[in-house]
């Protein structure tokens, strides 16, 4: 492979469009006629639905239609599809698209006006009645696994709807023979993605056609279109999903289904209107997925060295209200827990309990952050509790460079074995430390401290699941034009697969990378896949990409040499131009050989196989690769405000080889951005009835230019041996130790007070709130603070 | 949320029945009638627009539905993200916050004026070199202050950068690209870069 773009900062091609307002998002997608449709939602946590009136709102003029459950057709009244079901999942919940005789959350669609605009349909919401009956709702994850506790689904008899257990070896009997166990309770809360753009969707329906096209702010177009065709009677042809522009995912940008996905083209259909429906944020708050709400209780067993015996966890694993995305989120977080770290023996185990409040899926991380957490506050306490610096614990149990492929002995959300394939862990973290100045750190506290500064160190460390299967696929073709179009169907929500894609294709035929035209999240142009998550577009459909377009080249060459009539090993390709070694004057360009291909008349060679030059190819991986990473910090607290600076942050990185570095670097970077963000600021609220108090940006607040500060980023490069681009996943990599790290350096900021984080999120609040206690007692002995000096 | 209703609905103990609420704009005849139409004229990136508009229409919405103009975008309607920010007789004004009557007889610039793909702004192509965007869904917005921004302070520090942006929300950068791409835009049009001349884009008319 001719490497000229593969590995540089190539600007990106999607630029131009995104930054002259020419982007395509949903909410840009205007069509004659549209109708616009608004989703009545409940106001009660949890509360029977006695009688829905919609007959003033029928009466408003201006709209269209209004349903409620009972008019949907019978598809659409049976509960929502599962989307990945598990063995151990025994309650496999999922919600109606319209509530049918119970809410059970706040933000539950009860009923969808459709009106000639948003403004009328959202009047129209007013003069819907619905009769609720309150129920007792059950808000946290400790009242709903109270024997007594009020269900949220009564015919599961229980709110608890799955109970999970892997294990590796035996760790009662390691507790018990180990030097030392030392065993913390670790709480996480709630918190969202809050892309920049709210959910959406707009339904066109041609019954002439016999097609739907459907326009939704999803990261899975196929997945939808074949659940979409199923649901309503169509052939899988006939639904043609895009996912156009889409202004951020994280995650719970992929659902299947939430309801205004099936209700959107179900109105359009039956109105033979096209709809549209926009989620507005205070909506998207209570109505797209949340994430991040876990307890654990865990406990590691060390010999005297500080060698990592056993490690336990068994944790509870807040799902909402239901739980159609299955239990991809308590598996990562078990599976990510033990990290680079040699753990002989782990047991993990977990209940997925219903609650009253908002769906939860995988948000960026997913449950990478919580096994990371747990796993890293672990080891500080150790180190503090042994007298060991924390850094020299760290290598004395990381895996070898030599011990890789590594079988953790787990099995991963992909249903594969947990196996690392490949890494320099050491490497890894000594880059990071010596680019904060780790050996210099007691210095510096000591410098801080004589100024009387509250200043602490953070160092973290994680492995990342990425890139898993199943497959995906690429479509390259190169035109007469002699441009290149790529179609794949994962979606894009500002990764730059526009330009990375391109990269990969355009070495591949050694044509400029402007001239790659790169088609993402479209049905209609590449219709098969699963979708962006798990950190895998880059990895698995980037591979795809490159299969195809090698086979482009060499159907290339193949169609050159016939009409050169030379030999395909003597022809080179170089500029997007074929020519035959040592006979400088015979040559074609790619668009001439695309003519070439595809004749009006004559014949075609049988080794050509099909005509054009185009080809499509699919890409399995085994199971998935494992990037791995290095945080550091230096942060300083205001113990008088509980504000927080962050006077430097590192990452160093091994993603495999690298595509494109600065489109790689604003991930990570924007990774950790929502990391800190979940970490400090960020953090919704429920009262104990169940009603989300955290529903604008005034009170979750997002960090902004003032709170992030420069992060400084290096890579190191060990290539995955799982695809033929040597290539890892990344886009999840930047959030996932924020919260154990910012613990580490807060924990060492404020050693003085002996204050010990073990939860997240936190707020100035929060950590005043900390502060105070702290100052009110005299500073305990234990948990201890990190040893001073030693950092 | 188009409508300005109570933020949080709160339960109450007893069975509750959501009072029938009467739709503001439909007024029984006694009550003298109610403006709710109006016919408005602004300039939009230098053409003149005349239409009839609810007087209950957002500004932004107005910019994106009845003027097709959707590079302004919307992401919270509430006036924290920066998202809709136009320019407004030259100054940052958050078009979400607006109703497109209160700009009658105003001037009204949006991200469509600034370059075009083949030939951006320097702003917009020290964005694109500084990968100041992801998703591209705050962009416009940035671009937006910065334009005005730059205009009162040629010669920012970091510093001041930061705070003139800190009221956009960005959900997909650490920012830092934005803010190295403003200072680099300062130095651009310090330079004498030349800057493409504002598009004649009113967008359609009704
Ligand atoms: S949409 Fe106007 S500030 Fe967010
Ligand atoms: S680039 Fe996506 S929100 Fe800013």
């Amino acid at each position: 492979m001719t490497t000229q773009y593969f590995g540089q900062r190539i600007k990106r091609n999607e630029d131009p469009r995104l930054l002259t307002g020419g982007g395509t998002f949903v909410d840009d997608v205007t069509l004659p006629d549209l109708l616009h449709a608004a989703v009545l939602r409940s106001p009660h946590a949890h509360a029977r639905v006695r009688r829905v009136d919609t007959a003033g709102a029928e009466a408003l003029p201006g709209v269209v239609a209004v349903y409620t459950h009972g008019d949907l057709p019978p598809s659409l009244q049976e509960p929502l599809p599962r989307l990945i079901p598990h063995p151990a999942l025994v309650h496999h919940k999922t919600q109606y698209a319209l509530a049918r005789d119970k809410v059970r959350h706040v933000g539950e669609p009860v009923a969808f006006v459709v009106a000639a605009s948003r403004y009328v349909a959202e009047d129209a919401l007013d003069l819907i009645e619905v009769e609720y009956d309150p129920l007792p709702a059950v808000v946290t994850l400790e009242q709903a696994v109270r024997p007594g506790a009020p269900l949220v689904h009564e015919d599961a008899g229980t709110n608890v709807c799955a109970h999970y257990t892997q294990r590796v070896g035996n760790v009662d009997e390691a507790l018990a023979r180990a030097a030392h166990v030392f065993t913390e309770r670790f709480v996480i809360d709630r918190g969202t993605a809050a892309p920049m753009e709210c959910r959406g969707v707009v339904a066109q329906w041609d019954p002439r056609l016999r097609q739907l096209v459907v326009w939704d702010s999803t990261q899975a177009p196929i997945p939808i279109r074949n659940g979409l065709a199923r649901l309503l009677g169509l052939a899988q042809g006939g639904v043609r999903v895009i996912a156009p522009d889409i202004g951020g995912g994280f995650g719970p940008k992929i659902m299947m289904f939430y309801p205004e996905e099936v209700l959107v083209p179900y109105a359009a259909m039956q109105l033979s209107r096209p709809v549209k429906w926009i989620e507005d944020r205070r909506e998207n708050f209570a109505a797209m997925n949340h994430e991040r709400e876990q307890i654990h209780d865990a406990a590691i067993a060390v010999d005297r060295d500080g060698r990592i015996l056993a490690v336990r966890t068994a944790f509870l694993y807040d799902s909402g209200a239901y739980i159609p995305y299955g239990l991809t989120v308590p598996i990562v977080a078990s599976t990510t827990l033990p990290g680079p770290y040699k753990i002989p023996n782990y047991h993990c185990e977990f209940r997925a309990v219903f609650t009253n409040k908002t769906i939860v899926s995988p948000y960026r991380g997913a449950g990478r952050p919580h096994g990371v957490f747990v796993m890293e506050r672990l080891m500080d306490r150790v180190a503090a509790e042994l007298g060991i610096d924390r850094v020299e614990l760290r290598r004395r149990n990381l895996i070898q460079p030599h011990e890789f492929p590594y079988d953790v002995g787990l099995i991963y959300q992909d249903n594969a074995p947990l196996i690392y394939d490949s890494g320099n862990y050491p490497a890894t973290l000594e880059a990071a430390l010596q680019k904060i100045s780790y050996e210099h750190w007691p210095q510096e506290r000591a410098r801080y401290r004589a100024q009387h500064r509250h200043v602490g160190l953070g160092v973290a460390c994680y492995v990342e699941g990425s890139g898993i299967g199943p497959y995906e696929g690429c479509r390259v073709t190169v035109e007469p034009s002699g441009k290149v179009y790529a179609a794949t169907s994962v979606g894009t929500q500002g990764q730059g697969h526009f330009t990375s894609f391109a990269q990969i294709i355009a070495d591949a035929l050694t044509v400029r990378v402007e001239d790659v035209i790169v088609i993402t999240g479209d049905s209609g142009a590449f219709g098969w896949g699963t979708g962006t998550f798990a950190s895998r577009a880059a990895v698995v459909a980037g591979s795809a990409a490159h299969l195809a377009a090698q086979a482009v080249r060499e159907k290339t060459l193949l169609v050159a040499a016939t009409k050169l009539e030379a030999r395909p090993d003597d022809l080179v390709l170089e500029h997007g131009r074929v020519s035959v070694r040592g006979a400088p004057g015979k040559s074609m360009t790619l668009a001439e050989v695309a003519v070439a291909a595809n004749p009006l008349r004559g014949t075609i060679p049988k080794e050509w196989e099909q005509p054009g030059l185009e080809a499509s190819r699919y890409f399995a991986p085994p199971r998935g690769t494992f990037p791995n990473g290095v945080h550091a910090a230096i942060v300083e607290v205001d113990i008088e405000t509980g504000m927080l600076k962050i006077l430097r942050y590192v990452v160093v990185h091994d993603c495999g080889r690298v595509i494109n570095p600065m489109i790689l670097d604003g991930q990570i970077r924007g990774g950790v951005a929502q990391g800190l963000g979940g970490t400090f600021y960020e953090k919704l609220v429920y009262d104990e009835s169940g009603q989300l108090l955290t529903q604008t940006f005034m009170d979750y607040l997002l960090p902004t230019t003032m709170e992030v500060p420069e992060i400084e980023v290096d890579h190191l490069e060990t290539p995955s041996p799982l695809n033929p681009l040597g290539v890892k996943g990344a886009g999840e990599a930047g959030v996932i130790p924020v919260p154990a790290l910012m613990a580490q350096a807060l924990d060492d900021a404020l050693s003085e007070l002996g204050i010990r984080i073990t939860e997240m999120p936190l707020s100035p609040n929060r950590l005043l709130e900390m502060i105070r206690e702290a100052r009110a007692q005299a500073p305990s002995p234990h948990p201890g603070p990190l040893p001073q000096g030693e950092g | 949320m188009k409508k300005r209703t109570g933020v949080v609905r709160r339960t109450t103990k007893a069975r509750v029945v959501t009072p029938r609420r009467r739709n503001p704009v439909r007024t029984d005849a006694a009550a003298p009638p109610l403006v709710t139409r109006k016919e408005i004229t602004v300039q939009v990136n230098g053409v003149a627009q005349t239409a009839e508009v609810e007087v209950r229409m957002t500004l932004v919405d107005f910019i994106r539905e009845r003027l097709g103009l959707t590079g302004t975008h919307v992401g919270c309607e509430h006036g924290v993200c920066g998202a809709c920010t136009i320019l407004l007789d030259g100054a940052p004004v958050r078009s979400c916050l607006m109703f497109a009557v209160q700009a009658a007889g105003q001037e009204i610039m949006t991200v469509e004026a600034l370059g075009t793909p083949d030939r951006l702004h320097p702003i917009q192509e020290a964005f694109r070199d500084h990968h100041g965007l992801q998703c591209g869904f705050c962009t416009p917005g940035f671009l937006m202050t910065t334009l005005a921004f730059l205009r009162e302070r040629p010669s920012p520090t970091a510093d001041e950068i930061r705070v003139a942006l800190a009221g956009h929300l960005c959900r997909c950068t650490v920012y830092q690209g934005i803010v190295e791409a403003v200072s680099d835009a300062a130095a651009r049009l310090r330079a004498g870069t030349p800057t493409p001349a504002p598009r004649a884009r009113g967008g359609a008319r009704e």
